[in-house]
């Protein structure tokens, strides 16, 4: 592969995002949402996020696109920075992001012509009401929306159609990078596949990089390039798709894995699932240490004592888990 | 006889925009100590099935015919006091959301011995030695003091757990399971299909699971009954309906979700949307987003028919190659010669 496509398009540094959680009057306690997580992603790749609910994954996603002011930590953009408001208000426009909720991501005041054609009034993306209503059509065509229903408002849609309608937003800045938070996970199967597969024609034609959030392990594993496991605001395993689905080192990925449900009895019988024990922690209470330590049925004294690096131990597969390398 | 018989049952809602069929016509069986599976999409009437077992439809809805017997007495139309002595004692439903389905102001214990308390003739003590015993079953740690915290103290996995301890205090025969894992994160669900199953083969009761992931149903079901806009388009075995789907729509959703194979490739969606239920076509529901739909799937229902002994759909293609292959005669099925 050339140098050129492989430098990452996005990179994270130590990204870290605290909120602040009151615990007594005038107390606040810090809630490390995400806490010092590295990934770069290259250009037209997909990397996939995945996690449970509280890991932090959509925390990235948004701090990433700073919708939230990171805490600590550098985003790098085609190398640079971001960081001033000047470089923030540009890369907005080459970085969008496609969010979970169909029914409430869209406003219901506004037609769909006008939350297509949002972004381009932010930006002043237009010279004549024409150029924009023509922009606003084209993007409908390209998601597959009849343009004819340019007039009509979100509720007269249904669920697939909406997050139509919020791609066609994302795209209408003819953007680079994508955020797309959970944006199959609200839809029936037959049209989950719809989506997903328009995210690939999307990507194929427009050359475009994603950050895939998912919880859905099946709908991440066909999507992405490289796959990252967050548990408890901490990344814990990345590596590519087929690796870390039939090789997983950390033993929080192992579980994971072996607890998606297979659409196939036979498989679902053979599966020996490695169910845990327990509750997720509270991200205020976390553990000391490796955060999994309190679930992990190879948890040693060490575990409780520091956080283990996050470390590549075969090529392109980081893990971080104190025991990796003698458990695999 | 089956434990439970639901015979063309018909449910509707009465809406001011007219009356939307919800459930139209479906009958099946569930048998003592067996798992059976309803998967659909939203709108296909999987959970109105069950609220209209359990007779707990919101005020618009109503059984408008059709019969369903419990161990051979009949449901339908047999007034609120014999269901108070069929709801919790004999049938027991637990819901898709423990967030919101547990009384947030009162401790577990009040909760779960209120239950003991309407169903049972135990007294104070021995209802609160039973509800201990079933948090005990359900896996919850140190039990006696859980008993006096609130809902809000617990996780969503454990709310779960609660809610299936607080269904199994009274020994039901069924459990209906309405999507009882959709709330919850992968490596819970598998905590709790995990305990589902063990309690199951303890208990011997029967369970009606009603999901929109094909992945539960391969785990946990014997059966497997797929729905579509408020029918059912094909019922069997979970290895008959997995490896031999014999219904367009149930091929369709086979193919659509990714699985190991897929990745790299393109999926195979099916196209169209969802059904509207209040414009129903005259045909076969499924009709306008098959693509393999003939002339007659349009103009008329096709019947359930049995493809094997464990195995029954309700397809057209089946009739058709039927008549292919000469095993059924052209004059008997009026359908086979009008494609």
């Amino acid at each position: 592969m050339s140098q050129a496509r492989d430098l990452p398009l996005v990179e994270a540094k130590h990204l870290k995002e605290y909120f602040p959680v009151n615990i007594g009057m005038f107390r606040t306690r810090p809630l490390k949402a995400v806490d010092d997580v590295s990934f770069s992603i290259r250009r037209g790749e997909t990397l996939g996020l995945v996690g449970e609910s509280g890991c932090g994954k959509t925390t990235v996603g948004r701090t990433l696109l700073h919708l939230y002011k990171p805490t600590g930590g550098e985003i790098l953009y085609n190398g640079k920075p971001v960081s001033s408001k000047a470089d923030i208000h540009a890369f907005r426009k080459k970085a969008t992001m496609v969010f979970q909720d169909p029914y409430s991501s869209l406003n219901p005041r506004m037609t769909v012509s006008d939350i297509i054609g949002e972004p381009l009034d932010v930006h002043k993306m237009y010279a004549s009401r024409q150029e924009r209503q023509e922009r606003i059509l084209e993007l409908m065509n390209r998601v597959g929306l009849n343009s004819e229903h340019a007039a009509r408002y979100a509720h007269e849609f249904s669920g697939g159609q909406r997050q139509r309608i919020g791609i066609a937003r994302a795209l209408a800045l003819d953007p680079d990078f994508i955020v797309c938070d959970e944006p199959v996970s609200a839809l029936d199967v037959s049209i989950q596949a719809q989506v997903i597969n328009m995210f690939d024609e999307l990507q194929a034609q427009m050359g475009l990089t994603y950050l895939f959030i998912a919880h859905d392990i099946l709908v991440v594993r066909h999507i992405s390039d490289r796959i990252a496991v967050m548990y408890l605001g901490k990344m814990v395993e990345l590596a590519d798709a087929a690796e870390i689905y039939e090789r997983p080192l950390h033993p929080y990925t192992k579980s994971l894995m072996s607890a998606v449900p297979l659409p196939d009895p036979k498989a679902a019988r053979a599966n020996k699932r490695i169910v845990l024990t327990g509750d997720i922690p509270s991200p205020l209470n976390a553990p000391s240490g490796c955060p999994f330590r309190t679930r992990c049925p190879n948890a040693t004294e060490a575990c409780a004592a520091a956080m283990p690096e996050f470390k590549e131990l075969a090529p392109g597969h980081y893990v971080a888990c104190h025991r990796a390398g003698e458990l695999n | 006889m089956p434990l439970l018989e639901v015979s063309d049952l018909h449910t509707s809602f009465f809406t001011p925009a007219g009356e939307v069929r919800a459930v139209n016509g479906i009958s099946f069986n569930l048998d003592r100590g067996k798992v059976l599976g309803i998967v659909g999409e939203s709108g296909s009437g999987k959970s109105v099935t069950a609220y209209s077992i359990m007779q707990i439809l919101a005020s618009t809805g109503k059984i408008v015919s059709g019969s369903i017997k419990l161990d051979g007495q009949e449901l339908v139309n047999a007034g609120e006091k014999v269901m108070k002595t069929v709801r919790g004692n004999k049938v027991s439903i637990i819901f898709q959301d423990p967030m919101t389905s547990l009384n947030p102001t009162y401790t577990i214990g009040h909760q779960l011995m209120e239950a003991i308390h309407l169903h049972t003739s135990r007294d104070r003590r021995q209802a609160r030695e039973r509800a201990v015993e079933m948090l005990r079953l359900v896996n919850i740690n140190e039990p006696e003091k859980r008993m006096n915290q609130y809902p809000f103290e617990f996780s969503g996995g454990m709310r779960q757990r609660i809610m299936i301890a607080m269904a199994l205090a009274c020994e039901p025969d069924i459990l209906i399971a309405d999507e009882p894992t959709t709330a919850l994160d992968v490596t819970i669900q598998a905590q709790i299909l995990e305990l589902m199953k063990s309690l199951q083969e303890e208990l011997g009761m029967a369970i009606l699971i009603i999901t929109h992931d094909l992945g539960v149903v391969a785990q946990m079901c014997d059966e497997v009954i797929v729905m579509y806009a408020g029918s059912i388009c094909e019922q069997g075995t979970a290895d008959e309906i997995f490896y031999n789907p014999r219904h367009e729509y149930t091929k369709g959703l086979l193919r659509s979700i990714p699985t190991a194979d897929t990745a790299g490739a393109k999926l195979q969606p099916i196209t169209g949307t969802p059904i509207d239920l209040l414009n129903m076509p005259k045909g076969c529901p499924f009709a306008p987003r098959c693509e393999n739909a003939m002339k007659i799937c349009l103009e008329r229902r096709c019947e359930r028919m049995e493809i094997n002994e464990e195995h029954q759909a309700a397809c057209w293609m089946n009739v058709k190659a039927g008549v292919e292959d000469g095993s059924i005669p052209i004059d008997t099925q009026e359908g086979g010669e009008a494609k």
